[in-house]
């Protein structure tokens, strides 16, 4: 096989050495760390492997030389080099070489236990591959490969050689931190060679983190305990906490903020990204709901808002008592049953008039109550808007009503129907084997039956038409009105999801670090001249901005239903009840 | 060494294919597909134009023109940027893996690189595509689960399109490497 020497591009440059990584036999690759500069004695060299061997659980060993010819008259460093594969055996020997002003290297590999009688005289084919160090150290590969296991002194490689040379410069990072100004007995070369990285901030915000986050810890867990405290629990105020979408949101909030500031570190990256995440999107939505709160609190807007409310609430009613006093007579020219027209209509109109004396009753008030639950705002823009979910909920409750009692109506209707009209063909429902089966009536049962059955026939002409234009007509309105509010509903909750689910963090990483999310990796040719070694670049592939939405994307509180078109329709047809909200055991198409 | 030479597509266009031997475990296949012709790109906006200046008439509102020399501008920049593909690249090297680069032409490149531990083999396949029967190159990868089996067919070339010449060529090449890395990777 080629032997694939992986080089770091910040050693090129560097001074004549030694070279220290690791060697993986099964993918016959090299993994250049370091440059190990002279003077250096073997004794200490040897030390310091093995303490970074040790500490890290990587194989790392001297692997060869490197030679840097900045001046004509080294040759006699060519010699010394080569000495020095007597006191650090290695098999294979790497020897790369530079000549100053040069772009072409020249490598060579030597086995020494191969007998000199198999004709080669042990050379290999040898592949540079450059690398940069600090990409690949920060880097993340997706899918995570099967990290080998931990126990063995020397890893050994799974599958997936690539992710083995990433998995090396990952764990030793304790080579790495030693710079050229520290007075050790070793001089080293790698990335951080001309300094450790550092940045103040970071490290002022890691010492503050552990403090702050005991804190928040313990206050969350007091507001956590005092919301699942025994008062909630009866059976009016659970009913109501269940059914409103505020709740939701700030249960999911709660459980979100629990988990960001746990005392517990992440144990994985992809823990910590969703923690960051998290955080991150907390952030925007205050941020957008302070926006939103400083908005309508200026100029007076909650009080145009609380001022317009009332006269609209009054207008629908009015266009409704409108539309009932319309189909108490004669609508559209039809005859319709006097009695049951007159009672349902009755019923109807005191129903509206409950309400707005609801509404005129409650008109005081309203500018207060927008007032504070404007000042909820300050909790983030998606409980603001399940705020406002709830309030559109609440207030177009009585077209909901209607709604009910229509739909109750007619299914009653419909199912006496069906049932009457199988006792008139000699048949039965058979509950127990949910089908329909023959059955030998009583002749009184079957008088009675037949009996009702023509009355609510020879009713059906008028009962049908009342239906199809009063109830119906309403329920379609009142269906029409639903589905209106249904629809403003089920937009406010998507954008309150997709606030919630999506990973800012993971973006914005992808937006301007790219090399930190990674997909792969790719590889170019550099210059080539015939009869040196191939050169090859190897550069991170970053993940597409789609993967990284997947792979990253929070859970949401999943707290709005979900009706397909079909489902809806089927529904409305058979007079099954929409819920506005999400029931037990309600299936998801 | 390099080496040029012009095959055709499944369509009749012309493609050139450009072969370059860096060394005898790395090489590399470069096929470049017939670029943006100036007929169709004038005869796309002339049409948009022309039904935008339609509306314009009916509804006497300006802002129609302008929303059309928009479209026209924002369209072309995503055809060229998401779909139109200048050229196609297979870089195979011995014992690390294959490489298939499609260079947009805005310049945007896109690169999947698959580890030769992943490659089972190299083929040319038959399929049916429309009304017409073609031939394709496509790399077969292996099932970490059972050794005789294959995961995935990965396609190369998918948007040049070459005839069956060009991918014999293609397909002579590659096959040399990878006998090459079975044989030393069986070896131990």
């Amino acid at each position: 096989m080629v032997l694939k020497a992986f080089f770091p591009t910040c050693c090129a440059s560097a001074d004549s050495g030694l070279l220290v990584g690791r060697w993986v036999p099964e993918q016959s690759s090299a993994v250049v760390l370091a440059v190990v500069h002279f003077p250096f004695i073997p004794i200490q060299v040897k030390e310091l492997l093995a303490q970074v061997q040790q500490a890290s659980r990587v194989g790392v060993a001297v692997l060869g030389t490197w030679c840097h010819r900045r001046q004509e008259s080294e040759e006699s460093l060519g010699h010394f080099l080569e000495g020095l594969g007597a006191i650090f055996s290695h098999e294979p020997w790497l020897q790369l070489c530079r000549e100053r002003g040069s772009k072409f290297w020249s490598c060579k590999a030597t086995h020494r236990q191969v007998p000199a009688s198999l004709g080669a005289p042990g050379q290999d084919q040898v592949m540079l591959i450059f690398y940069d160090q600090r990409k690949v150290l920060l880097s993340q590969l997706h899918p995570p490969a099967a990290l080998p296991d931990h126990q063995a002194g020397d890893a050994t490689a799974s599958a997936g050689g690539l992710a083995a040379v990433f998995d090396t410069v990952a764990r030793s990072e304790v080579l790495f931190r030693s710079d050229q100004f520290d007075e050790g007995p070793v001089r080293l070369s790698h990335w951080q060679s001309e300094g450790v990285e550092a940045s103040i901030l970071v490290e002022l915000a890691k010492q503050a983190s552990g403090p702050i986050c005991l804190l928040l810890a313990c206050l969350l867990s007091l507001i956590s305990a005092a919301s699942t405290s025994r008062v909630f629990k009866l059976w009016p105020l659970s009913f109501i906490w269940s059914k409103l979408s505020t709740c939701e949101q700030l249960r999911h909030r709660l459980g979100q903020l629990t988990l960001i500031f746990s005392t517990q570190k992440a144990e994985n990256p992809a823990q910590l990204m969703r923690k960051a995440n998290m955080l991150v999107s907390v952030f925007l939505d205050v941020a957008l709901g302070l926006a939103l709160l400083s908005w309508l609190h200026g100029k007076d807007r909650i009080g145009q808002l609380a001022d317009a409310l009332v006269p609209v609430a009054d207008h629908v009613a009015e266009e409704l008592q409108h539309l009932l006093q319309w189909l108490m007579g004669a609508p559209a020219g039809l005859k319709m049953n006097r009695a049951l027209d007159q009672v349902l209509g009755r019923f109807f109109l005191y129903h509206i008039h409950l309400w707005i004396s609801y509404i005129h009753l409650m008109s005081p008030f309203i500018e207060r109550i927008l007032w504070h639950l404007g000042l909820s705002a300050c909790l983030g823009l998606t409980v603001a808007l399940s705020i406002l979910s709830d309030i559109i909920a609440l207030l177009t409750f009585h077209i909901y009503c209607f709604y009910v009692y229509g739909a109750r109506l007619y299914c009653m209707k419909i199912c006496g129907l069906s049932s009457l009209w199988r006792l008139f063909r000699g048949k039965k429902w058979n509950v127990l084997r949910q089908r329909v089966d023959s059955c030998s009536y009583d002749l009184d049962q079957l008088f009675i039956g037949t009996l009702l059955f023509t009355i609510l026939v020879f009713l059906l002409p008028t009962t049908a038409l009342y239906y199809l234009v009063f109830t119906l007509a309403l329920n379609t309105i009142c269906v029409q009105l639903r589905l209106l509010v249904v629809t403003v509903q089920g937009l406010i909750h998507l954008l309150v999801d997709l606030v919630n689910s999506l990973p800012l963090y993971s973006l914005g990483l992808r937006l301007c670090r790219p090399y930190r999310l990674a997909a792969g990796v790719k590889f170019r040719v550099l210059e080539h001249e015939a009869g040196r070694p191939l050169r090859l670049l190897m550069q991170i592939n970053p993940l597409p901005y789609s993967r990284v939405v997947h792979t990253y994307r929070l859970p949401s509180c999943g707290c709005h239903p979900k009706h397909s078109w079909g489902s809806l329709c089927r529904k409305l047809f058979f007079g099954e009840l929409i819920y506005p909200w999400r029931q037990r055991g309600d299936k998801q198409d | 060494m390099e080496a040029e030479q012009s095959f055709s597509d499944i369509c009749g266009g012309r493609l050139a294919l450009q072969c370059r031997y860096y060394s005898p475990s790395c090489r590399e296949f470069c096929v470049s597909c017939p670029r943006l012709s100036l007929r169709s790109l004038t005869a796309v906006t002339c049409t948009v134009w022309l039904a935008a200046y339609g509306l314009f008439t009916l509804c006497e509102n300006s802002m129609i023109l302008s929303a059309a020399i928009f479209i026209t501008l924002l369209g072309l920049l995503g055809y060229l940027h998401f779909v139109k593909i200048d050229q196609e690249t297979l870089l195979i090297i011995d014992s690390l893996g294959i490489q298939m680069t499609s260079s947009y032409a805005s310049g945007k490149e896109s690169t999947t690189f698959i580890e030769m531990g992943k490659v089972k083999d190299l083929v040319i396949n038959e399929a049916i595509y429309m009304q017409k029967v073609i031939y394709y190159l496509c790399i077969l990868l292996k099932d970490p689960v059972e050794p005789h089996g294959i995961s995935q067919v990965v396609p190369v070339f998918q948007s040049a399109k070459p005839r069956l010449d060009c991918l014999i060529e293609v397909y002579r090449s590659c096959q040399e490497i990878l006998a090459h890395q079975k044989a030393t990777s069986a070896s131990p």
